[in-house]
């Protein structure tokens, strides 16, 4: 934790995890979607179930769908703006075994009809983690530049990805591999130290067999 | 590296003959690869977040569930009438505390520090002092790398969430932190910081997290009072040369072990302590409904 995890994050309050958490999970889901989200189903889990309303936790999950950060101070008002902004919500509560007590499990679509899926919990501080994409186990915080390629199940992935990497001077700080069967989808999730330049994210979006690239900026 | 003990922070200090905030300001330059000027300005930015809460506290505001707001207006009432028990000084941190804690259940901009529901601490004994022109704004940030770095070897030591270690660990590391930083101010050195960190969290030890309906006011934005008062009461006795017999960094590990024996019930969950009561317990199930 540096010294600005212990005093701040600046925040709309009242609840760092409940309030500020949910608006990071929102923001994220956002960036994750590549688009303007039109539609969103939010099932919330645990103690963001149980308290999340006097936490402003739905209203928090909303504000950062629509882009804000944990200190913008529209985000009491952002059910409304969401309305306005033809952002169609709805919220409902779900027990999904073995979640973190503050989770949330968001279905949205964007205007141009893409769709995600995002389990995400806010860990404590207003830090969050977001568990899965899609279904597939992911675990990154979206603190720092994060890149997640999708590909089929085949040998060769990983080197290219990593060799288009070390081509560009980018260090990689943690990587993780997962996949759903054998030969099916497969996802990497690499969390590096330099940002990743747009014309190799188009690259690897034009190779064969990678179905997906999604890369978030860090915050720091 | 970050710090693992105040023990290490002063042995740092000594070798480089630099105060205890410089110790933390060089950590946090080498930790997030940041100039000098660069972490001076994050931090000048904090402080002026928290003024900037201050200026906005609004006694006309109730929190959504209708159970917080307009108390530290009717304190600030109080002490302008000039016949408080405390003194003008602490009534008014008094009235800060209460104002940021209100503030933030009313989801205003506060700053963390180290958590939301402990908001009100750190600003209730530094915004009066800057008022009253008895601490400049330098003076101030230092103040803030010297609380930000206890509030850290807490949090690499013990914890700083309630559902971690109780209120003890929000409130109590506030206290801390507030105690370390008015010290810096007062021009007292490492020794004198680091134990009046140590006293006002030793104060503190086995406060329990019980918030009413699991919500950051019912006792919240109180408890915001309190940890300002250890605070204070701490930095006074540090400053007149009183010591804690236990060392500040066994206090924290104390601080540890109490949090782990909290039972459950009492680490945030809402059902326990206060939250438990009839009172709590009816309120509970009326915002239930609502």
């Amino acid at each position: 934790m540096n010294i600005f995890d212990i005093l701040g994050p600046v925040m709309v309050g009242p609840s760092s995890s409940h309030t500020a958490g949910a608006v990071r999970i929102g923001y994220i889901t956002r960036s994750l979607l590549r688009g303007r989200p039109v539609k969103a189903s939010i099932g919330l889990h645990g103690s963001f179930a149980a308290t999340g309303k006097g936490h402003g936790t739905d209203r928090a999950l909303a504000a950062g769908l629509l882009g804000m950060r944990p200190d913008d101070m529209r985000i009491p008002d952002s059910l409304v703006l969401a309305r306005q902004e033809g952002l169609e919500l709805d919220f409902h509560n779900i027990q999904i075994s073995g979640a973190h007590p503050n989770t949330a499990l968001l279905n949205v679509v964007s205007e141009d009809g893409k769709a995600i899926e995002v389990q995400a919990s806010s860990v404590g501080g207003g830090r969050i983690m977001v568990n899965k994409l899609d279904g597939i186990i992911v675990n990154f915080s979206g603190e720092v530049h994060t890149l997640i390629v999708y590909n089929t199940d085949t040998p060769g992935y990983v080197a290219q990805v990593t060799g288009m990497l070390a081509g560009a001077s980018i260090n990689i700080a943690n990587m993780n591999l997962y996949r759903g069967k054998r030969g099916g989808c497969a996802v990497m999730v690499m969390e590096i130290d330099q940002p990743v330049p747009p014309e190799a994210l188009r690259w690897l979006e034009g190779r064969e067999g990678i179905t997906k690239v999604i890369y978030i900026e860090g915050e720091a | 590296m970050a710090y693992e003990s105040l023990e290490e922070i002063c042995r740092f200090c000594e070798a480089e003959a630099v105060p205890f905030w410089r110790a933390v300001l060089l950590d946090d330059m080498n930790e997030r690869s940041a100039s000098e000027s660069t972490s001076i300005d994050t931090m000048r930015n904090m402080w002026q977040a928290m003024l900037d809460a201050s200026n906005a506290y609004d006694e006309t505001l109730t929190s959504q569930s209708g159970l917080v707001g307009g108390m530290g207006g009717q304190m600030e009432a109080w002490r302008r009438k000039g016949n408080t028990l405390c003194g003008d000084f602490v009534s008014e941190v008094i009235a800060q505390a209460l104002q940021m804690g209100e503030s933030n259940a009313c989801m205003k901009r506060i700053v963390a520090a180290p958590t939301a529901g402990a908001c009100g601490v750190l600003p209730a004994v530094l915004v009066p002092l800057y008022r009253e022109n008895r601490a400049e704004e330098k003076q101030i940030i230092q103040a803030l790398y010297t609380a930000a770095g206890i509030g850290q070897v807490i949090a690499a030591r013990a914890f700083i969430a309630g559902a971690s270690g109780g209120c003890q660990a929000e409130i109590g590391a506030a206290a801390s932190m507030a105690a370390g930083a008015l010290v810096s101010i007062r021009g007292g050195d490492c020794g004198q910081i680091i134990q009046a960190a140590a006293m006002a969290l030793k104060n503190l030890l086995g406060l329990v997290c019980d918030p009413v309906a699991g919500l950051v006011e019912i006792p919240c934005v109180k408890r915001n009072v309190i940890g300002a008062m250890s605070a204070l009461s701490a930095a006074d006795m540090a400053l007149a040369g009183i010591t804690s017999r236990i060392p500040p960094d066994q206090v924290i590990d104390a601080m540890r072990e109490v949090g782990e024996a909290i039972h459950v019930s009492l680490r945030e969950t809402g059902e326990g302590g206060v939250a438990n009561t009839p009172s709590g317990k009816e309120i509970a199930a009326r915002l239930m409904i609502k």
